[in-house]
């Protein structure tokens, strides 16, 4: 493709000009279009059709239609799957009240500040996400500071009871995974919470002053309301990663705390049984759309995506 | 009880400073934690635990097997990830973004698809094919991976860009007598490279740092991301954090470097 073949913007003089000019969009999109044909489309095919094969590596894989593998991989895998939505809810809920006073604070408080603030919370973009989540491992070890003072506040014997965490430790816990996808998605919700808050126009909350509105009220009745785009994109930015993440569980947490995405990725991996790794990651994929489409019909903003 | 009142309220009236400051720090702590642990000198394989003071892992960066390797492995397919991606999506971008077409929703779907999807679907469905396609693992296995899911990135941030230009400037320049290629290149490209500089940018971060989609595509490969990983069984050298540190370093410098230049800019 060369560049004469892209657009012309002034409407074409004559007929044949004009058919020319119709063809460019497909010219531009093929390449690209191909590509994704190609290495994302037919892959899913090619799973689709795995997933429904039997055999084994040895005398090779043939369709035969066994849906029985979804069956299967759904009652033994369910705790995985169940355990999955659980965390990355969590995690989610937790990014989005962890975030939201920050991206307030940048949005609306930060003044000169702003841009600073702004590269520190991009900043941990910049050193490789393993190299961070395995420093969780530095952080919330045994004998550290984090578990010494939750175990002095006497935090440990309550989430102890709670089952989230277990022996007065935190890692290798419930607790650690959650905490190490809060803060791997953490800026994924950060950020479109900032674009929906700069976007409000800073009079409407002297409107609301104005007409004898407490902070509270001003809060709940405009910003809020106003940053739901913002609470959407972000909340699904961070629980559709979360879900099918394997990093955090792997280096994290222990075999008790397996999600499915390291069911996926140990039975295509380690296993090397297919067809129940491409019927997991179907699972998966139903399980995350039917959550995000209640969630966006419950939160009222089809728009939005 | 007046001024004890008083400070209750300064805290409340500054709580969504002290609540977002304590976020920030908790989106920090890791790094500085990779940062003073790459001046550890651990007893044992694990870099995990704070033993003494040392400077020997920054004078050597290079000193273990195979990191540095990987290091310029994920450089280079980073690299071409980029072009790859920043080609074909640049594209896709100004057929979305200018033209009216059959099938322009669901090439925008086409688009959006990857991006909403679990990245370990992705990884198994392309490994999957690659595995029946008998295409062994390796360099370009890892790169079509990468290529195929920087792509819908790329147009997302070039789409954005062209779709805010003002249309009147083209036609400004049809009207005097450009060439349709003048107009391209005087014209359309300098207003849009912002975005395509953007999505280049992100599909390199996103390149170099991924690690679900290369574990499934790689092979015997090892990338950057893959020997942290492998370390987190094998052991950690100190040395993962000197290039984590430096990495941080270099990046923070480059923004740095860029908000004056274009403070500078703005005063002259």
């Amino acid at each position: 493709m060369t560049t004469t073949d892209l657009p012309p913007v002034a409407p074409a003089a004559t007929p044949e000009a004009a058919r020319r000019t119709r063809r460019v969009p497909y010219w531009l999109l093929l390449p690209g279009i191909l590509w994704l044909l190609v290495f994302f489309v037919a892959p899913l095919v090619y799973q689709a059709s795995t997933s429904v094969q039997t055999g084994s590596l040895e005398e090779g894989f043939e369709v035969t239609w066994h849906v029985a593998t979804y069956a299967d991989a759904l009652s033994e895998y369910y705790p995985q799957f169940l355990r999955s939505v659980g965390y990355a809810a969590t995690a989610t809920a937790l990014c989005l009240l962890l975030g939201y006073p920050l991206a307030y604070l940048i949005a609306f408080r930060a003044g000169r500040w702003r841009n600073v603030l702004m590269v520190l919370v991009i900043a941990p973009f910049f050193t490789s996400f393993l190299i961070r989540t395995l420093a969780w491992k530095t952080i919330l070890s045994d004998g550290g500071p984090v578990v010494a003072a939750l175990d002095a506040l006497h935090v440990l014997s309550l989430t102890d009871a709670l089952g989230v965490t277990e022996g007065h430790r935190v890692l290798a816990t419930p607790l650690a995974v959650v905490c190490g996808l809060t803060y791997n998605f953490l800026p994924f919700m950060i950020l479109p919470l900032y674009t929906s808050l700069e976007r409000i126009d800073g009079r409407l909350h002297e409107a609301a002053h104005d007409l004898y509105a407490r902070p509270v009220t001003a809060f709940r009745k405009v910003t809020l309301p106003l940053s739901m785009p913002g609470v959407v994109a972000g909340t699904l930015l961070t629980f559709i990663p979360a879900t099918g993440d394997y990093i955090n569980a792997e280096l994290l947490g222990s075999t008790d705390q397996k999600m499915i995405g390291n069911v996926i990725q140990s039975q295509f991996l380690r296993v090397l049984d297919y067809p129940t790794a491409a019927a997991l990651s179907f699972l998966l994929m139903a399980v995350i759309l039917a959550m995000v489409t209640v969630y966006i019909r419950k939160s009222g903003t089809e728009d939005v995506v | 009880m007046a001024p004890h009142s008083r400070v209750a309220r300064a805290l409340r009236r500054n709580l969504v400073v002290i609540a977002g400051l304590g976020t920030l720090a908790y989106l920090l702590l890791p790094n500085v934690i990779v940062t003073v642990f790459s001046f550890n000198k651990p007893n044992g394989r694990f870099n995990y635990a704070w033993q003494r003071f040392s400077t020997d892992a920054w004078t050597d960066p290079c000193g273990v097997a195979d990191l540095c390797g990987s290091l310029s492995l994920s450089l280079w397919i980073a690299l071409w990830a980029t072009v790859g991606a920043t080609v074909l999506g640049t594209l896709i971008a100004f057929a979305l973004a200018r033209h009216r077409f059959r099938g322009r929703s669901s090439v925008s779907t086409l688009i959006f698809l990857p991006m909403a999807m679990p990245e370990v679907v992705m990884a198994a469905s392309l490994a999957t094919l690659f595995l029946n396609m008998g295409v062994s693992f390796g360099f370009w296995t890892v790169l079509i991976a990468h290529i195929t899911f920087c792509l819908s990135f790329v147009v997302t941030a070039v789409k954005a860009r062209v779709m805010s230009m003002d249309p009147r400037l083209e036609q400004a320049a049809q009207d005097l007598y450009a060439t349709p290629l003048q107009t391209f290149l005087k014209v359309t490209l300098p207003i849009a490279a912002p975005g395509i500089a953007a999505g280049a940018l992100l599909s390199f971060a996103l390149s170099f740092d991924d690690f679900i989609i290369t574990n499934f595509n790689s092979g015997s490969t090892v990338t950057f991301p893959m020997y942290v990983w492998g370390s987190a069984q094998r052991g950690t050298p100190v040395q993962i954090n000197v290039i984590g540190t430096a990495m941080f370093a270099v990046a923070v410098l480059c923004v740095l470097v860029a908000q004056l230049a274009g403070r500078r800019r703005k005063r002259s």
